[in-house]
C-alpha cells in the first residue's frame, strides 16, 4: 500500500499572484450578502433607564413604528426585564429586531441590587450561545441569536452629572455589552447646559473607567463620520410619535406653547446622528463587537470557571476533549451510583413489604386456629350437654318403665277397666 | 464513518424562533444599509477559498487550475523526464493570494500527484481522506480553545474537483470507490479532463453514463439536492446538476482567433477555445466555482461537513484522539 506524505508548501509565506484576467470573484461579497439576505438578520437593544425617561417612545421613533405595550408604573418591588420581539421588513432586507427593556429601574428605595436582574440577564443570553455552541449536534447556523448587540443607557436630564446609580450600573454593564449612554428627554436642557452637561458625562465616565463604545475609525470609509460621532457622545435624544405640520411638511414633533421641538432636526436634538450610528451605519459592528469581544470573554471566564484549561506546549494537544471525557465519565459513575442506590431502596422496600405480608399471614393462621378452638369447644359442649340430656331421658325411660311395670303388678289385681283407663292414660302420655 | 447526511438542510430562510407578528413601518428607517455594512465588513477581512484536484497524473490538473484563475499558480506542469513519477501519493499545497478589483481572495490549491498512478491503488483515497480531516481536525482544536483568535484560519477543503479520464466508457472502478467516500466528507464536483479527445455525441453519452452510474451508487456530487433551500435554488441546481459532469478542456498558452486573443489548445485539425461553450464546458465550471456557488460551497463545507465531522468526533471519546494524534505529522 502506497505511503502517504503531505507536505506543504506555503510559497514565501503566500505570495501575491497576479491575474492576467477577468476572473470573477469579485461578485464574492454580493454571494455572501444574498445569502444573509435570504436569513434574515437579527438584532437586539438593551434600553435600560428609570421609569418615565422615554424608553418606549424613542424605540418607536427610531424605528418608525408602533410597538404595543403599556408605560410601567413607578411601584414595581424590583427591577425586572420586558423582552418583545418583531420582524421588520424593509424592501428585501428582514430583521428580526429584539427590545429589551428594564422596568421599575430606580424606583426602589434600595438600589443596591437593580443592576443584577440586567446582567443576569445579559450573561444568560451569553449562556444559552454557548451551550447552543457546546452541544455535539448543533444548529448554529438556525440559532436565534438572543444577545443583546447594544444597550441604550438612558441618563436622566438633570444637567448637573451622572447620578452614582447610572455610574455603578454602566461600570458594570462595560465589559458585557456595548454601551451607548444617551440623555433623554433632553428638550429640557437649553443649549448651553447641555454641552457644559456633556462635557461633566464624558469626563465621569473617564475618571470612572466606564468603557463605552466607541464607534469604529478603522475603516477609511467610515473612519471621518465615525471620529466625529464620537465627539458627541452622549448623544442627547428627544423622542416623539406625533406628527405635527411644520412649514409644509409632516414631521415628528413635540408643541410647547412657548414653541416645537422637531426630532429630525438636527439643531433641535441628536435624533438623527443616534439613528445613524444605531443602525445605518454600525449596526454590523456592534454585532461583531458582542460576538468576538464580549462573547467570547464570557466564554472564556466560564470555561476556565468550569475547569477546562488550554494546553501548555508539552501536554497533549487535546485538553478540553479530554476534559469532556473526564466529565461524561465522572457523570456515567454518578448516574450508576445513583442506579444502585435506588436498587438497594427498591431491594429494602420489597423486604420490608414482604415481612409485613408475612406477619399479617401469620395472624390470619392465629385467628383461624383461634375460631377452630372456639368452635371445637362449643362443640364439646354442646355434645356433653346432648349426653346429659340422652342420661336424663335414658333415666326417665327406665323409671318410666320400672313405674309401668309396678302399675301392672299392682292393678292385675284390681279391675282391668282402672287397668284400660290407665294404660289410656299412659298411652296418651 | 458512515453517520451520513443525518443532518437537517443547512440553511432556512428563517431564523427558527417563536413566530412574532410582522411590524409595518411608516417611513424609511435604513435597515438596508446593513448590507453595505456587510459588504465593507466582507472587503477588509477578505475571503479564503481551498480547492483540491485529484485525478491521475496526465489529465491536466494543474493547468486547469491556471485557467481557472488565470494565474500561474502552478508552476510548470509538465513533469521532466528525469524526475521519475513519484511512487507515492504525496498532498501538495500551495497558497496565494489574489487580489480583483480591491478584493483579497486567499487561495489554496492542493494537488495529488501519484493518485491513482500505482499498480496496486487499493486505499489510495486514505491520504486525501486523511488530509481533509486533518483540517477539519486543526479548525476544531481552534474552536474549542479556551482563548480563541478573532478569525479562524480556515484551511478546510471547500471543494474537491475530482477528474474523470475521457475513456467514453464510464466510471472506473477506482472513480467510483472514491467518489463514493468523498462525497460524504467534502463537496466533491466530477469533471471530464482532456474532453478535447470526445466529439460532442461521445461527451453526451460518456456524461449520461456517469450520471446512471452516480445514481447507481448513491453518490451525491455538488450541488447536492438534499441542501436546496426554496423553489429557486432547486431549479438553478437542477439546471446544474442535468450537466454534471462538466467535460472541460484547460489550456494557459493565448492564441489569434479571428483578430482576438484567446486561451486555448492548438491543434493541426483547429484550436479548440477554453472559453468558448460551443467547444467545451469550462466557462460553466467557472461560473459555478467562482461566480455564483463559492460562498455556497464555503457555507455547505461549514455547515454540514464540518458539523458532521465535529459530532463524530466529539462523540468518539479520546480513543479516536490517539488515532488522529498518530496521523497527524
Amino acid at each position: 500500500m502506497a505511503a502517504a506524505d503531505i507536505a506543504r508548501q506555503v510559497g514565501e509565506g503566500c505570495r501575491t499572484v497576479p491575474l492576467a484576467g477577468h476572473v470573477g470573484f469579485d461578485s464574492l461579497p454580493d454571494q455572501l450578502v444574498n445569502k444573509s439576505v435570504s436569513q434574515g438578520f437579527c438584532f437586539n437593544i438593551l434600553c435600560v433607564g428609570e421609569t418615565g425617561l422615554g424608553k418606549s417612545t424613542l424605540m418607536d421613533t427610531l424605528f418608525n413604528t408602533k410597538f404595543e405595550g403599556e408605560p410601567a408604573t413607578h411601584t414595581q418591588p424590583g427591577v425586572q426585564l420586558r423582552s418583545n420581539t418583531y420582524d421588520l421588513q424593509e424592501s428585501n432586507v428582514g430583521l428580526k429586531l429584539t427590545i429589551v427593556s428594564t422596568v421599575g429601574f430606580g424606583d426602589q428605595i434600595n438600589k443596591e441590587d437593580s443592576y443584577k436582574p440586567i446582567v443576569e440577564f445579559i450573561d444568560a443570553q451569553f449562556e444559552a450561545y454557548l451551550q447552543e455552541e457546546l452541544k455535539i449536534r448543533r444548529v448554529l447556523h438556525t440559532y436565534h441569536d438572543s444577545r443583546i448587540h447594544a444597550c441604550l443607557y438612558f441618563i436622566a436630564p438633570t444637567g448637573h452629572s451622572l447620578k452614582s446609580l447610572d455610574l455603578v450600573t454602566m461600570k458594570k454593564l462595560d465589559s458585557k455589552v456595548n454601551i451607548i449612554p444617551i440623555i433623554a428627554k433632553s428638550d429640557a436642557i437649553s443649549k448651553s447646559e447641555l454641552t457644559k452637561f456633556k462635557i461633566k458625562i464624558t469626563s465621569e465616565l473617564v475618571s470612572n473607567g466606564v468603557q463605552i463604545y466607541q464607534f469604529p475609525t478603522d475603516d477609511e470609509s467610515v473612519a471621518e463620520i465615525n471620529g466625529t460621532m464620537n465627539a458627541h457622545l452622549p448623544f442627547a435624544v428627544i423622542g416623539s410619535t406625533e406628527e405635527l405640520k411644520i412649514g409644509n411638511k409632516m414631521m415628528k414633533a413635540r408643541q410647547y406653547p412657548w414653541g416645537t421641538v422637531q426630532v429630525e432636526n438636527e439643531a433641535h436634538c441628536d435624533f438623527v446622528k443616534l439613528r445613524e450610528m444605531l443602525i445605518r451605519v454600525n449596526m454590523e459592528d456592534l454585532r461583531e463587537q458582542t460576538h468576538t469581544r464580549h462573547y467570547e470573554l464570557y466564554r472564556r471566564c466560564k470555561l476556565e470557571e468550569m475547569g477546562f484549561k488550554d494546553t501548555d506546549p508539552d501536554s497533549k494537544p487535546f485538553s478540553l476533549q479530554e476534559t469532556y471525557e473526564a466529565k461524561r465519565n465522572e457523570f456515567l459513575g454518578e448516574l450508576q451510583k445513583k442506579e444502585e442506590e435506588m436498587r438497594q431502596m427498591f431491594v429494602q422496600r420489597v423486604k420490608e413489604k414482604e415481612a409485613e405480608l408475612k406477619e399479617a399471614e401469620k395472624e390470619l393462621h392465629e385467628k383461624f386456629d383461634r375460631l377452630k378452638k372456639l368452635h371445637q369447644d362449643e362443640k364439646k359442649k354442646l355434645e356433653d350437654k346432648k349426653k346429659s340430656l340422652d342420661d336424663e331421658v335414658n333415666a326417665f325411660k327406665q323409671r318410666k318403665t320400672a313405674a309401668e311395670l309396678l302399675q301392672t303388678q299392682g292393678s292385675q289385681a284390681g279391675g282391668s277397666q282402672t287397668l284400660k283407663r290407665d294404660k289410656e292414660k299412659k298411652n296418651f302420655f | 464513518m458512515d453517520t451520513l447526511r443525518q443532518s437537517p438542510s443547512p440553511c432556512s430562510s428563517r431564523p427558527s424562533s417563536p413566530r412574532t407578528p410582522p411590524f409595518e413601518m411608516f417611513g424609511p428607517v435604513g435597515i438596508e444599509a446593513v448590507l453595505d455594512q456587510l459588504k465593507i465588513k466582507a472587503m477588509k477581512t477578505g475571503f479564503e477559498f481551498n480547492i483540491m484536484v485529484v485525478g491521475q497524473s496526465g489529465l491536466g490538473k494543474s493547468t486547469m487550475v491556471n485557467t481557472l484563475f488565470k494565474s500561474k499558480v502552478w508552476k510548470s506542469a509538465m513533469p521532466s523526464l528525469e524526475v521519475p513519477t513519484p511512487q507515492t501519493l504525496e498532498l501538495h499545497s500551495v497558497s496565494h493570494v489574489i487580489e480583483e478589483k480591491g478584493l483579497k481572495l486567499k487561495l489554496t490549491v492542493t494537488d495529488t500527484p501519484g493518485f491513482g498512478d500505482q499498480i496496486n491503488n487499493d486505499k489510495c483515497w486514505d491520504p486525501v481522506l486523511g488530509y481533509i480531516n486533518q483540517q477539519y481536525e486543526q479548525y476544531l482544536q481552534e474552536e474549542l480553545l479556551i482563548t480563541r483568535q478573532r478569525h479562524i484560519p480556515d484551511t478546510r477543503v471547500h471543494c474537491c474537483v475530482y477528474f474523470v479520464p475521457p475513456t467514453g466508457h464510464c466510471l472506473r472502478p477506482l472513480d467510483i470507490e472514491f467518489l463514493r467516500r468523498l462525497c460524504r466528507t467534502v463537496n466533491v464536483v466530477p469533471v471530464i479532463a482532456r474532453a478535447d479527445s470526445l466529439t460532442i455525441e461521445e461527451r453526451e453519452a460518456f456524461r449520461s453514463r456517469i450520471q446512471q452510474n452516480l445514481k447507481t451508487h448513491c453518490i451525491e456530487v455538488y450541488p447536492q439536492k438534499c441542501f436546496d433551500e426554496d423553489i429557486n435554488d432547486s431549479i438553478l441546481n437542477g439546471k446544474i446538476r442535468e450537466q454534471i459532469p462538466f467535460a472541460v478542456v484547460g489550456a494557459d498558452q493565448e492564441h489569434l482567433v479571428n483578430g482576438r486573443c484567446v486561451l486555448g489548445r492548438k491543434t493541426k485539425w483547429g484550436i479548440i477555445e477554453v472559453e468558448n461553450i460551443a467547444h467545451c464546458e469550462f466557462l460553466l465550471l467557472r461560473d459555478l466555482l467562482i461566480r455564483s456557488h463559492l460562498q455556497d460551497l464555503k457555507d455547505i463545507t461549514h455547515n454540514v461537513h464540518y458539523e458532521n465531522y465535529r459530532v463524530i468526533r466529539l462523540n468518539e471519546g479520546s480513543g479516536a484522539v490517539a488515532q488522529v494524534v498518530e496521523r497527524s505529522p
